[in-house]
């Protein structure tokens, strides 16, 4: 259909648009007529306090929690159903498959043919080759998310949910993890919840910070030039400031 | 190292036991000695062997009638919500009743023969397979259930493929624990069949030799029997092991 291992995503993009989203948790009301839109072809970034509902908006977005009220959809205004795919701050490689069949996963639950060369073609694009007969047990941290990652690649979908995807990983590992995403999520949708203020800056088109309960949006400056940025120089430490500042306004209501 | 160890063992218990016979004087058809024991086991052992076979075969059918039965009924349970209702408690009236309450009734509806020993195997492997099963499918990783659901388009998309591909793997290391039970436990269910009635059999041969105070053919058999038990479980397990690679033993390992 098209050829995953060119730059770039060549199918049908799509914008995600939450359209006054209620939805509470434990009682306590996360998001009230919430509302925001999420541009196709962008990376955009969530950042907030733990508990503020991050996660919780994503699963939502990702279908996995119903809402109370409201609508998560496309910007064609049909459901997002089938159009996600999801990458988790755990890799969810299933222990007994090899990263081969972990990736051909969605095909095998879906009742499609396995396309075993794509699979291969993947991983070796995300630097796996010679790995794919190996179980996740025996790839590291890092290769296991670059697994998960050619999983998700895989789906080939519109729109990729990632929450905190690279931060179980060394330093090191994370920053070569992220200019991999940056570099092969390249026309999608991307909601990429993080609570690392640089990877934000490194990665995000757009920075979101949600504050308050119920949560309200709160948009920070982005620094010049595209994602993936050089965390050093520009206007980068300006951008961080900012963005600490906000984070820090979002963050006096919760106790440390 | 360990056939050193197993013979070290064996010794030693031989000697304990030669030493209650010496210090006790009990004469030799109340409490034969290991000599005596050896001697009718070698002796004999064309004639225990046949009745060791009977019973093998017994376990071995009802091992396998009860996995398969258990299984069964476990994944019916994981994917019919009205069958958790009406079958669970009868999977759990199924081990409230005792096995050895129940036999004579068996024998007198299966007959004298090997049914009713496979029918008391069966019943006794059929709870502990069932029960671990259905709790290793209940207890999936709820973000791999999500994970799916993002692949298939939904939440109850495809609950076939999702109990093939994520749930049925993910429950076989508790699947193995439950056959570990059956296989310790399936010999009693054999031998109290073979005591309540039956022409054949080491149960058989032991109440025999009870009755007639061959005290050395019955303390033969009892070996026999035991031998056969510890084989069966460790094959078992190894058989499982091999059968389960990525389910890692986390105990402090020893030199083998």
């Amino acid at each position: 259909m098209n050829d995953m291992t060119a730059a770039g995503f060549t199918g049908t993009r799509t914008d995600v648009v939450i359209d006054r989203l209620s939805l509470a948790f434990d009682g306590v009301a996360l998001f009230d007529q919430f509302s925001a839109v999420f541009p196709s072809g962008q990376t955009t970034c969530l950042l907030g306090p733990s508990g503020i509902g991050k996660s919780t908006l994503l699963r939502a977005m990702a279908g996995l929690v119903a809402p109370d009220a409201g609508r998560v959809q496309g910007g064609d205004g049909a459901p997002l159903a089938g159009r996600i795919a999801y990458m988790d701050q755990s890799d969810l490689l299933l222990p007994w498959l090899s990263a081969r069949e972990n990736v051909l996963l969605g095909a095998r639950l879906r009742g499609e043919t396995p396309d075993v060369a794509a699979a291969d073609r993947l991983l070796a694009r995300v630097g796996l080759e010679g790995h794919a007969d190996k179980r996740p047990a025996a790839l590291s941290g890092g290769m296991r998310q670059r697994a998960a990652l050619a999983r998700t690649l895989m789906e080939d979908r519109p729109v990729v949910l990632m929450d905190e995807p690279f931060s179980a990983v060394d330093a090191l590992t994370r920053f070569r993890l992220q200019a991999l995403a940056c570099e092969v999520l390249a026309g999608r949708t991307v909601v990429l919840v993080t609570h690392d203020p640089q990877e934000a800056l490194r990665l995000g088109h757009r920075l979101l910070v949600l504050t308050g309960s119920p949560a309200q949006l709160d948009e920070s400056p982005v620094p010049h030039g595209s994602p993936p940025r050089a965390p050093t120089g520009g206007d980068f430490p300006a951008r961080y400031e900012d963005l600490m500042t906000r984070l820090a306004v979002g963050d006096a209501g919760v106790p440390a | 190292m360990k056939g050193v160890r197993l013979i070290v063992t064996l010794g030693g218990l031989f000697v304990l036991w030669q030493a209650i016979v010496w210090f006790s004087g009990a004469p030799p058809y109340l409490l034969p000695g290991p000599v005596d024991t050896l001697r009718v086991l070698f002796g004999r052992a064309g004639f225990i062997t046949g009745h060791a076979g009977v019973t093998l075969a017994e376990i071995l059918i009802g091992l396998g009638l009860g996995t398969v039965l258990g299984i069964a009924s476990a994944v019916v349970i994981a994917l019919f919500r009205p069958a958790r209702r009406w079958l669970l408690p009868i999977l759990v009236t199924s081990q409230a009743i005792p096995v050895f309450a129940i036999a004579p009734l068996l024998v007198l509806w299966l007959g004298y023969g090997m049914a009713s020993k496979v029918g008391m195997a069966t019943l006794i492997i059929y709870f502990p397979v069932a029960s671990s099963f259905l709790d290793g499918l209940r207890r999936t990783d709820p973000h791999w259930i999500d994970l799916a659901q993002t692949m298939t388009g939904g939440p109850k998309r495809r609950p076939l493929a999702v109990l093939r591909y994520v749930r049925m793997p993910a429950a076989l290391p508790a699947l193995a624990s439950g056959l570990r039970v059956a296989a310790a436990v399936a010999p009693i269910g054999a031998v109290v069949g073979e005591w309540v009635g039956s022409g054949a059999g080491l149960g058989y041969l032991m109440l025999q030799a009870n009755a007639r105070v061959q005290i050395d053919l019955m303390f033969a058999a009892l070996i026999t029997l035991a031998a056969l038990a510890v084989a069966l479980y460790f094959t078992v397990d190894f058989v499982l092991r091999k059968a389960i690679p990525w389910q890692p033993d986390t105990l402090p390992q020893t030199n083998p």
